[in-house]
């Protein structure tokens, strides 16, 4: 018994102190063909698609090989995020999101690419898409380049809407979409389907774009924090009433794949979600409703526009000794030749999205995407990630705020969220704890 | 051990009248060993030993002093700050961690339990003989087998969804509305799991028990007119006592670090009425960072984990002593 209370103690602190240290390493070769990159990355279809084209593409030309470290999301955040912090030097290339993209770079892990992309004029970056640069960049330099973008729109089954004669208008607001909802939710066809997954990246990305265009925000522009002001607390009200009444059946536990999996298989008459979601309901081999969707802006109600910004981004730490290499990694990988090579290997539906203009100028992508090439790029286009809602931000964001606690303090607040929408509690004790945790982020930077 | 030193010898000869037991023997060994004879004799040991403690314990070492920084990740600016207690005193100011601490006991004691009683009804039922008992007794373990997520997934979606979850399926049948069983029920959902999982571990173990018991007691007891109950209760079960002591003591070791089953199918939610010590450690680990209050509430937990584990095997051991008839 002793020695079981002693294995116990033993396991425990070795969890524990896994998450103080970081292993050290990475190779150190300088010289010039031969080197070894080490990429982390996330697990996403179209990072093992240039998983998968890397060896041929890349290689081959340039002699320097990749090493990839795939990782699901949050993993990689975590795993990218020790490295970079504790100066482990694990990784040439990291794959961040629009989150942290500023953060880091203020916090000086980052090599600035200005220089690296400008004098390289094949990589042409007046062509990467406006508000990615900007969400990319800290003061005005450029820190990350996009590999493929996101924002949100509405999607609905254009099948079911003629069924009941109802038109979805170009740009619809959230009342006439609550007003549809209703309409169409019947039997086993939720009328909507929204996230409510616990995660500062899963129910807060939806709401808190409700939240901007209903003339709320986290924090005014001299961070006080605003969680229960009355704009904030009418959206979270409409978010919690809508999807409890005609939302998806457990929605309390449903992030984006729940809800693409609902969608796909006819469940839900509408989903507000990410702009990529669209790939995967036009493909037959795993949707059932290819064909029959629909796509319009994300709902508004004061603001003109709402969809929120997203990018997985190549970044290049400090710590990187091949930072040559690592540049023409990334350069090829965000390059225009690379969208050619996908559209032709593996398919152009498979193209990485929301990253450059050329991509929508490529006429077998046009074709392959019609029902959302367009409206997903005017929809990344009308986003200003500085200034999303009706009043000034303190940090940058659309779906999140630019600051490192809003990791934590989003998380915490989307528990409460989520508690609400499964009827365990409600959105004014829920807002209420969500404003004592945003308060105490607010210290920090008054 | 029986040629060794001269000494030892001469202790087992001068007591000629009969012979000393292996006990006395090694005693005798000890006592005329010099302090360096026994530091040789364990040498070959030390490698091992440092080993294990730069391994075990130095973590535990360097976790202690980090809990007493001022340190996150994401503040680079703000470097490491000496602090002292207060990030102990944070932790405990902080309602989450007190729900998520009690969470914590509360799944762990039901799916321990709940797996226990489970696991000697299906241990009893094995320990038959009948036809086709290995397949039987192979798939009873199968869930044991499977990786924690992997089970955690599957329940998510095959059992517990109210789209497509197998538990809705009867519901369905007669047009019931389908169950949001993991909104409605999270601890019970989770705490399915565990046991689902758990179940065979604790079966295993009692089976061992069960199959050690002499026969020839049981024939005893029932020729003295014991009905089975009787026998259960007042020989089987007195048997069985170290081995459900086993099981009941690995099993809350490992059910106290459950985090598969958490971050898989709740996230901790609805609000925290999911979020036990090792999945808000997590949180506070890898969603702020911050590095000096995760390494405080690791301390807190292995601590507590210790008191706990001592407690309550005393009091589980005091209970069984009392109803045993013999040692």
């Amino acid at each position: 018994m002793q020695k079981a209370r002693a294995t116990l103690a033993v396991a425990v602190c070795a969890v524990l102190v896994a998450s103080g240290c970081s292993g050290a390493g990475g190779g150190s070769d300088n010289g010039g063909g031969g080197q070894t990159i080490t990429v982390a990355t996330v697990g996403n279809p179209q990072m093992q698609d240039i998983e998968k084209l890397t060896e041929e593409g890349f290689t081959k030309k340039s002699g320097i090989k990749v090493k990839y470290n795939i990782l699901p999301e949050n993993e990689l955040r975590d795993k990218v995020t020790q490295d970079v912090a504790t100066q482990g030097g694990q990784f040439d290339v990291v794959t961040i999101g629009a989150y942290e993209a500023p953060i880091w770079a203020k916090n000086k892990w980052l090599v600035g690419l200005d220089k690296r992309a400008d004098d390289d004029s094949a990589y042409d970056k007046a062509d990467l898409l406006e508000p990615m640069r900007k969400a990319l960049s800290y003061q005005d330099k450029l820190y990350a380049v996009p590999f493929y973008g996101e924002s949100s729109f509405l999607m609905y089954r254009k099948d079911l809407f003629q069924a009941k004669g109802i038109t979805m208008p170009e740009q619809p607001t959230w009342a006439q979409v609550a007003q549809y909802a209703a309409q169409l939710d019947q039997g086993g066809t939720a009328g909507i389907c929204l996230r409510g997954l616990p995660g500062w990246g899963e129910v807060l990305a939806p709401l808190t774009t409700i939240v901007n265009t209903y003339g709320g925000t986290w924090f005014d522009k001299d961070w006080n924090a605003k969680v229960n002001s009355p704009e904030f607390t009418a959206a979270t009200k409409f978010y919690v009433d809508l999807v409890r009444k005609h939302g998806e059946p457990g929605a309390p536990n449903s992030g984006f794949s729940e809800c693409l999996t609902a969608f796909s298989q006819g469940k839900a008459a509408m989903w507000y979600d990410a702009t990529v979601a669209a790939g995967s309901l036009e493909d037959p081999n795993v949707s059932k409703v290819a064909g029959k969707v629909g796509y319009v802006y994300a709902p508004v109600n004061k603001t003109k526009s709402s969809g929120w910004l997203w990018a997985w981004a190549l970044a290049m730490p400090k710590t990187s000794k091949k930072q040559d290499a690592a540049w023409k990694y990334m350069a090829w990988a965000t390059g225009k030749d690379y969208q050619k090579l996908v559209g032709e290997k593996l398919g152009w539906s498979r193209v990485p999205p929301g990253a450059r203009a050329s991509t929508y100028e490529i006429p077998e992508y046009q074709d392959a995407a019609k029902a959302f090439a367009q409206v997903t790029l005017k929809a990344i286009e009308l986003v200003d990630p500085d200034n999303p809602g009706v009043q000034p931000r303190p940090a940058p964001g659309v779906q999140f705020v630019g600051i490192p606690e809003f990791a934590d303090l989003g998380t915490k607040v989307a528990q409460q969220v989520s508690a609400a929408i499964a009827g365990r509690t409600s959105v004014d004790a829920a807002l209420a704890a969500g404003q004592k945790e945003a308060e105490i982020v607010a210290k920090k930077y008054q | 051990m029986t040629v060794t030193t001269p000494d030892a010898g001469r202790a087992a000869t001068t007591r000629p009248a009969r012979k000393p037991s292996q006990r006395q023997q090694l005693k005798a060994q000890k006592r005329a060993m010099t302090p360096k004879e026994r530091f040789v004799r364990r040498l070959p040991l030390l490698p091992a030993l440092v080993l294990t403690i730069i391994v075990t314990q130095l973590p535990f070492v360097v976790t202690l002093y980090y809990s007493t920084l001022d340190w996150n990740l994401l503040h680079p600016e703000d470097g490491r700050r000496f602090v002292g207690l207060s990030n102990y005193t944070q932790a405990f100011t902080d309602e989450t961690f007190r729900t998520a601490a009690l969470n914590t006991v509360l799944m762990t004691a039901s799916a321990v339990l709940i797996s226990m009683l489970f696991g000697v009804g299906c241990a009893m039922l094995l320990d038959r003989k009948f036809f086709g008992r290995g397949v039987v007794r192979t798939l009873l373990i199968s869930p044991f087998l499977v990786m924690p997520v992997a089970a955690a997934l599957l329940w998510k979606y095959a059992a517990y969804n109210p789209v497509f979850g197998l538990l809705n399926a009867p519901a369905a049948l007669f047009g019931a509305e389908p169950t949001d069983w993991v909104s409605k029920f999270p601890v019970a959902s989770i705490v399915a799991v565990l046991v689902w999982q758990w179940t065979p571990f604790m079966t295993l173990i009692v089976l061992a028990g069960l199959q050690s018991q002499s026969l020839e007691t049981m024939e005893a007891a029932r020729v003295d007119g014991a009905g089975p109950w009787q026998a259960f209760r007042f020989v089987t079960f007195p048997h069985l006592r170290q081995y459900i002591e086993l099981g009941l003591l690995l099993g809350s070791i490992y059910l106290v670090q459950t985090f598969d089953a958490i971050f898989t199918i709740t996230q901790g939610g609805p609000g925290t009425a999911t979020t036990n010590l090792p999945y808000f450690l997590y949180l506070e680990a890898f969603r702020a960072f911050d590095i000096g209050q995760a390494a405080a509430l690791g301390v807190v937990v292995v601590v507590a984990t210790i008191i706990v584990s001592t407690f309550a095997l005393r009091v589980i051991s005091s209970l069984f002593k009392g109803t045993e008839a013999h040692a």
